[in-house]
């Protein structure tokens, strides 16, 4: 019997505490405090990174080896948090200027944050799925957000849909798991697992669609079939949302089952990890180049970097998962920036999302071009922005475990993915212009477009200091 | 045991063969009525395996609730389910297809059902501490205790569900009259009422 302690849990109960207050707030003053709760929300998001930081970094398994707490899953949570942080900063004004700003946007926010802050510490098939399902049913709600609008409602439903088909799988595949192993816990699975002589074939099975279930959350090629059409029918701020964070925990969840209880039979997925990343490198540059709709293009561009992602979970080593972290902390700031200039995009009080709509950016509105095409260049992976580092240290890893045909692809398609980063590029400098878009940014907005811009820009100072971190924090998938 | 046997053919018979008419019979009411029979019939073998706790909480939640609301559903919205199948007869194939690999897989799988031995511990571990105890009393010891856990994910899961519920649906329509009873008591006469006096004969 494992001791009663719920201090590795302060940050998740104090948002869900925050939340619910917020709601409360929210009902009884109805949509005019739908302002105050996003900013009470953002403070939270902070004061919860505060409060992260706070509590002791050492290993806790608690509440019946249900969640673990560690290095790992600290560095994933503030990561998240940041996430949070930016996509919320991001959507006041949008939800404002589109009419839709209603005060359960950001209190659905903070509950789908505390369900990816559990996932990436769930040590249990159990708490896994629960967690899981908490993140994803919030989301399911914001796709659906604008009811008005059937676009956005079909994205809800798109989503939901595929998300449940999903979910039966995952429970399908831990119900295997379970009925193989007799456990759902992780230490006892890798325990049972490590000295088995030949694993039988439903736990692999059960690993199988345990895989399967969860690379529709992270949009893997062949599960990516939902991520164009609700990117583009979400309203724009839930998009970002989606780009920016979700896609964290459900790396981090994949990394600690795949690392942690699974590890002993990394023979029997490391080959489905490869496929998912491979195809979703493929997919994501070569399907992205026909697009016209900017939402579905970083649609694609997301897939596509899940696949470089995937890179570093499939060289099962140390250095890969440093390399994962490092490459979704890079990829979530330069989303968001991408992300603040597209909410940006307006024009006579209404929303555009083609490219065309960016043409001859540079003359009306100069430092949001040169900002977006700094942001280009980071995301197509050129020197000395972020995103070059990033894609180094996967492609290092992946050489390092000898994986030399998955390293060959990820450059050849990045040189693809290149060409429609570096077209919006064109598109804004060369083309003549388009009419301007309406006003200046909002607070908020400009003041992530500037830090994302000066953390691409700066990180080539001090590389090292990043790329340790992220390293320590992924190593303590392995210490065990 | 005899009794044991034939309860259980009878139960699955009867199981199978309503699940059969859930999917095959045109009315889709009689659809719901066989779902429920379905739900019952799986209550028993519940029961026979010992687990009566799960058996009932079948029959309320499944046949209570979802049932119920299903066969409001199938009654109160106007769904064409003769235009709704009409579409869906050029997948069958490709279903087929799909189905037959997976049930073959599956065929695989449980043909070499069996526990590697280092598993059997882990079989033994839950069961121990509840000798003697019937279900409803075993889940209770656990269910605050060692699943606090996730029993209260699930309950932040069904907030997010309401929450998710109202956000979707409930529309504030302006014009509404609603009753106030404050106001209603507030009311004086004097507030409402007009009394003039009307001189004889001025009426137009």
């Amino acid at each position: 019997m494992m001791a009663f302690d719920l201090v590795p849990l302060f940050p998740e109960l104090f948002l869900a505490v925050t939340g619910m207050a917020h709601l409360i707030i929210g009902v009884w003053r109805g949509n005019h405090s739908t302002h105050f709760i996003f900013w009470a929300s953002a403070a939270t998001y902070v004061a919860a990174a505060l409060i992260l930081m706070g509590v002791s970094w050492g290993d806790a398994i608690v509440l019946n080896g249900m969640f673990k707490f560690d290095n790992f899953a600290g560095f994933m949570k503030l990561i998240i948090l940041l996430g949070l942080l930016a996509s919320a900063a991001l959507s006041v004004k949008y939800l404002d200027d589109e009419g839709v700003s209603r005060f359960e946007y950001p209190v659905l926010m903070t509950f789908a944050g505390i369900g990816m802050m559990l996932m990436v510490s769930a040590n249990n098939l159990l708490a896994l799925y629960m967690a899981l399902e908490l993140q994803s049913l919030s989301l399911y709600v914001l796709a659906a957000f604008r009811r008005g609008s059937l676009q956005s409602a079909e994205a809800g439903v798109k989503y939901f849909s595929l998300g449940a088909l999903s979910s039966g799988m995952i429970l399908f595949g831990i119900s295997l798991i379970y009925g193989y192993t007799g456990t759902l816990d992780y230490g006892t699975l890798s325990a049972t697992l490590l000295p088995m002589q030949s694993i039988p074939v439903g736990i692999t099975f059960g690993l199988v669609f345990l895989l399967a279930g969860l690379a529709f959350k992270i949009s893997a090629v062949p599960f990516h079939m939902w991520t164009p059409d609700v990117y583009q029918g979400a309203p724009t701020s839930v998009t970002a949302f989606f780009a920016i964070v979700p896609k964290i925990a459900a790396m981090g969840l994949i990394m600690r089952l795949l690392f942690e209880p699974f590890a002993p039979v990394s023979g029997q997925w490391d080959q489905i990890v490869w496929f998912l990343s491979a195809a979703s490198m493929m997919v994501g540059a070569f399907a992205a180049i026909v697009q016209e709709n900017i939402k579905r293009l970083l649609a694609y561009s997301s897939i596509g970097n899940m696949g470089y992602a995937l890179i570093g979970i499939a060289a099962v080593s140390s250095t890969g998962a440093g390399a994962v972290v490092l490459y979704l902390l890079i990829y979530l700031i330069m989303t968001s920036g991408v992300f603040a200039v597209v909410l940006s995009m307006r024009r006579n009080g209404k929303a555009v999302e083609n490219i065309s709509d960016l043409a001859g950016l540079s003359q009306t509105q100069p430092m949001l071009a040169y900002t977006m095409a700094i942001l280009m260049f980071s995301m197509s992976g050129i020197p000395p922005m972020a995103g070059f580092f990033g894609k180094l240290v996967i492609f290092q890893a992946a050489v390092d475990a000898q994986m030399y045909v998955l390293a060959v692809l990820g450059v050849v398609t990045s040189v693809v993915a290149a060409y429609y980063y570096l077209r919006i590029i064109k598109v804004m400098f060369f083309d003549t212009p388009a009419p301007a878009f309406d006003g200046a940014l909002p607070f908020a907005r400009r003041a992530v477009l500037t830090l994302s811009v000066v953390f691409v820009l700066g990180f080539v100072l001090r590389p090292s200091l990043a790329i340790v971190i992220a390293k320590n924090a992924a190593g303590a998938l392995f210490a065990g | 045991m005899i009794i044991e046997a034939l309860a259980f053919y009878a139960l699955a018979g009867i199981l199978t063969l309503s699940a059969l008419l859930v999917i095959t019979v045109r009315n889709p009411v009689h659809s719901v009525l066989f779902l429920i029979l379905g739900f019952f019939n799986a209550a028993g073998l519940f029961v026979l395996l010992g687990a009566e706790f799960i058996a009932m909480i079948l029959v309320i939640v499944y046949v209570g609730a979802v049932a119920v609301l299903f066969l409001f559903v199938v009654m109160m919205l106007d769904v064409s389910f003769a235009d709704l199948r009409k579409g869906a007869m050029q997948y069958v194939p490709i279903g087929l297809v799909i189905g037959a690999i997976l049930l073959s897989e599956l065929i695989l799988v449980y043909s070499v059902w069996g526990f590697a031995p280092e598993t059997l511990d882990n079989r033994a571990a839950p069961v121990e501490k509840f000798e003697g105890l019937t279900n409803t009393e075993a889940l209770g010891n656990v269910l605050y205790t060692d699943y606090i856990f996730p029993f209260q994910l699930a309950g932040l899961i069904l907030f997010v569900a309401m929450i998710g519920a109202i956000v979707l649906t409930h529309r504030s329509r302006p014009g509404v009259r609603k009753q106030s009873v404050a106001d209603q008591q507030a009311r004086k006469a004097s507030d409402v009422l007009e009394i003039r006096k009307v001189q004889t004969g001025s009426g137009a």
